[in-house]
């Protein structure tokens, strides 16, 4: 793999301006953590945002400090889909986040611990109205486009109607209007493994010098299974067995069962994800229903939305089908909104929006493309007047 | 202006400005494109293709990925959405072509059809002199490989059109080249190669 971006540097923003919450809550201050990549323009016109999904953090491109590459490194940077050479592109970390942004394994200025359990439940639209002051603190108007898959998906709808003039493009993908009660129900046994784990010490784990190990490896197994297809499990493991005879005990028999453990050892050990974080992303996911505020009605939902929008989904996905994509694209069509629509062929489940193909690569461009065509017809002579600046 | 085919041209005549256009299986978009520059239409294509969806995207279009055989017009679209509803050179490959000319006079206004004509004078000569299924310029393939599996006639469309109500607002017959000769007005459905039809629900 080629990272043309080389290493990236996160930034912080600290906002001492109070945050009051959809639950009531206020946060006095808060910090996001953010990357960015590439060169903002002169008249601020080229600014993406794009947004991160449950697990993920805003390291979205190009090496870490341990020279590890962002997890959409293959659609940005230089001459990728969402190319750095004419875009300049922000990630932060989610509200409630782990890896640097306040969260719950942050102090809490007033007790003088980490917050653990004691951060405040935040949803999409606290994490949008916290974007939106880094979009102020980085000069940027508008976006010239939001990007978001799964949970992100959902964060760049709530930023549509939440700003509607904040943004001039929102590509959502593998996302839904909101979840059913199958995803709902995978929540919460992830959750459950989690808090009745006997080192979760309700949340405050932390405090005891310990980390609910057993529980985060169980929640991300499962949702791990949800993030991959039938077909795809069938085509990787099979009935695929460690060892040629039967065991006919309760050690790893099956290959599947060995990649699965391997995955939750490794998100609850080397990725040091923190449980309450866990807990706070699958709990924002499930209070996502942006269209509960307007009767239900998700096309009036989206009536005040003025972005374009591209909706992408898979076909293997089934956390989230492409029939919830089809929601939103009713809903988009019925206000008559400028709106593509792409049904990608993959055998990846909903992992396929973090991986390569062709099919969404070529589409990506395509559409980057022609938000480029947007921005760009004054950016020759600013670019100069950049370079005469300096 | 793009260049575009004669086929699209005629169906361009049809077209009131700043009207809302659906194009079903539009492809690349040439002609949805070539509406919007020309007439000033809004609307949407649809189209199962992927490498046509992308080329629709470079395009600037609205494109929905869609397949036409799915039935799924009424779910995204509601009655009356569109002032026209066009369709070039599907309707014969579609799995029922009659369930899906109800959908599309239900989301449309108008509907703006074309297809090839089964009842050209070559295509009855092949099967009555040679006994074989027909190939010829506008149809070129096996009988085992065609795409087209609802092949009719222009008086079989039009039966179906009597049959459901659907009153036929212009029709236009030209050859495979899209040019009108003075036969092909005289016994349309022995010398025209390739219809162009305009329908709408009759007015009770």
């Amino acid at each position: 793999m080629t990272i043309e971006l080389g290493v990236i540097t996160p930034q912080t923003l600290h906002i001492e301006q109070p945050l009051t919450l959809s639950s009531g809550s206020i946060l006095p201050r808060y910090d996001l953590i953010y990357e960015t990549y590439g060169q903002l323009n002169a008249s601020a016109s080229n600014g993406i945002l794009i947004c991160h999904a449950l697990s993920g953090d805003h390291h979205v491109a190009g090496l870490d400090a341990n020279n590890k590459p962002g997890w959409w490194n293959d659609y940005i940077g230089p001459g990728k889909p969402i190319d750095t050479d004419h875009f300049f592109v922000v990630c932060s970390n989610n509200l409630g986040g782990c890896h640097g942004s306040t969260g719950p394994t942050t102090l809490n200025p007033e007790t003088g611990k980490v917050y653990g359990p004691d951060f405040p439940i935040v949803t999409c639209r606290d994490w949008v109205n916290s974007q939106n002051e880094l979009r102020k603190h980085l000069g940027i108007n508008q976006w010239a486009a939001l990007i978001g898959g799964s949970m992100g998906g959902m964060q760049v709808l709530q930023w549509a109607i939440d700003y509607p003039d904040k943004l001039q493009h929102a590509i959502v993908i593998a996302a839904a209007p909101k979840l059913s009660a199958q995803n709902i129900a995978f929540n919460e046994v992830a959750r459950r493994a989690i808090m009745t784990d006997p080192d979760f010490h309700e949340g405050r784990f932390l405090e005891h010098k310990t980390v609910p190990k057993q529980g985060l490896a169980q929640a991300r197994m499962l949702g791990h299974l949800t993030y991959l297809s039938d077909d795809m499990m069938g085509a990787k493991f099979g009935r695929e067995r460690r060892k040629d005879e039967l065991q006919y005990n309760y050690e790893v028999e099956f290959q599947v069962e060995s990649y699965l453990r391997y995955q939750g050892e490794k998100f609850a050990t080397t990725q040091n994800f923190d449980a309450n974080t866990y807990l706070l992303m699958t709990k924002a996911l499930d209070y996502f229903d942006p269209a509960s505020e307007f009767d239900h009605d998700l096309s009036k939902t989206l009536a005040q939305t003025t972005a374009k929008f591209l909706v992408i989904a898979f076909t293997t996905d089934w956390r989230f089908a492409p029939a919830r994509s089809h929601e939103i694209v009713k809903a988009l069509l019925d206000n008559d909104t400028d709106v593509s629509y792409a049904e990608v062929e993959s055998e990846h489940g909903h992992d396929a929006f973090l991986l390569r193909n062709e099919h969404y690569e070529g589409l990506f461009r395509a559409y980057m493309q022609r938000i480029i065509s947007e921005i760009t017809p004054l950016d020759p002579l600013i670019f100069l007047n950049q370079k005469a600046d300096k | 202006m793009s260049q575009i085919t004669p086929e699209f041209k005629l169906i361009s005549e049809w077209i009131k400005p700043n009207s809302r256009v659906l194009d079903l299986g539009c492809g690349d978009g040439q002609l949805l494109q070539h509406l919007i520059d020309t007439y000033g239409v809004t609307g949407y294509g649809m189209e199962i293709d992927s490498f046509k969806n992308i080329q629709a995207i470079e395009k600037g279009l609205n494109v929905i990925q869609s397949d036409l055989n799915s039935h799924d017009l009424c779910d995204y679209f509601d009655k009356d959405s569109f002032d026209y509803v066009i369709m070039t050179q599907a309707l014969q490959v579609v799995s029922r072509p009659d369930e899906l000319l109800e959908d599309m006079l239900a989301i449309g206004k108008q509907i703006i059809i074309t297809f090839p004509n089964f009842g050209h004078w070559r295509n009855r000569a092949q099967l009555l002199f040679k006994g074989h299924m027909p190939k010829t310029d506008t149809l070129p393939y096996h009988w085992y490989d065609t795409p087209n599996i609802h092949m009719c006639t222009f008086n079989d469309f039009e039966a179906l059109c009597e049959e459901k109500d659907i009153e036929v607002v212009a029709r236009t017959v030209v050859n495979a080249e899209h040019r009108r000769t003075l036969g092909m007005s005289i016994a349309p459905n022995w010398l025209g190669e390739v219809a162009l039809y305009k329908v709408q629900r009759k007015t009770p």
